[in-house]
């Protein structure tokens, strides 16, 4: 799914970076503490957070994050959108709660950030 | 007579300063890390690790620490980070390693961290992987990458 149909399906409003709306989405990672983020290690993947500070946006880069998107119709500040633009981050807004920003990306078909098991093995 | 050739594969080495409780400045120093490693033209793969690994452990200065330093030597075969701080130190080692275990306190949950994932994060994204802390004096953390592994 790219991030064009993804903003339809969750009826989100789109704040920067629209030139990357064809990006693909793959996988999605959800919470609000930063350091569960961080676990998950693979690209092409949407974060939904109900967090709205600087360190959400230096979480997305670290971990090269397709686009971000906040819940219950919560807004990045502006120091989010500057640094947003610089590191060429798609920032999202939707007024659905999380559960159903999450329920609705999971019936669309899209899954878990795929982790690697203590057996080497790949869970999602 | 001939000039011997310096060797070419010197380590890149920066430092970068890093103080506790700024948190509009934190995570720019991982941030510079991150781009120094993409302009050397490692894998992607690669540089998430270490980015993952310098952000947490710069996070990890900024809430604990008094002040600190994180020190990168990249080579081509080798990628270290070295996150030095002068603060509390770690009690307990062991406990502090067990994933969801954190003495952050409230407020700096409330800015999204102190999940206690971020030493095991660290731990996993990293090829080695050293703690040593010292009760009231700081704690050094080195972690290892090798680009190839």
């Amino acid at each position: 799914m790219n991030l064009r149909e993804l903003s339809k399906l969750l009826d989100s409003k789109i704040h920067c970076c629209e030139e990357s709306l064809e990006n693909e989405i793959s996988y999605v990672c959800a919470g609000d503490l930063m350091s569960d983020i961080l676990m998950f290690s693979e690209p092409n993947a949407l974060l939904v957070t109900g967090l709205v500070n600087i360190q959400v946006i230096r979480t997305a880069e670290m971990l090269d994050i397709a686009a971000v998107i906040f819940i219950r119709g919560k807004n990045p500040t502006d120091e989010m959108l500057d640094l947003s633009r610089i590191k060429s981050i798609p920032l999202l807004t939707t007024d659905h709660t999380f559960y159903l920003t999450c329920g609705l990306l999971y019936e669309a078909g899209l899954k878990n950030v795929p982790m690697k098991t203590a057996k080497n093995e790949i869970k999602y | 007579m001939e000039k011997q050739k310096k060797p070419v594969t010197k380590d890149i080495k920066h430092e970068y300063s890093i103080k506790g409780m700024d948190f509009v400045a934190a995570g720019e120093a991982s941030s510079n890390i991150k781009h120094t490693l993409q302009l050397i033209g490692f894998a992607p793969a690669v540089i998430r690790r270490a980015a993952i690994a310098a952000y947490e452990a710069e996070m990890n200065i900024v809430i604990h620490a008094w002040e600190g330093v994180l020190i990168t030597s990249i080579s081509p075969e080798r990628i270290e980070i070295i996150a030095a701080d002068t603060g509390p130190g770690i009690p307990d080692i062991d406990q502090a390693m067990k994933e969801g275990y954190s003495t952050a306190p409230d407020h700096i949950r409330e800015m999204g961290f102190g999940a206690g994932m971020g030493l095991p994060n660290i731990r996993n994204v990293s090829d080695e992987f050293t703690l040593d802390s010292s009760l009231g004096r700081g704690t050094t953390l080195t972690v290892v990458i090798y680009p190839t592994a």
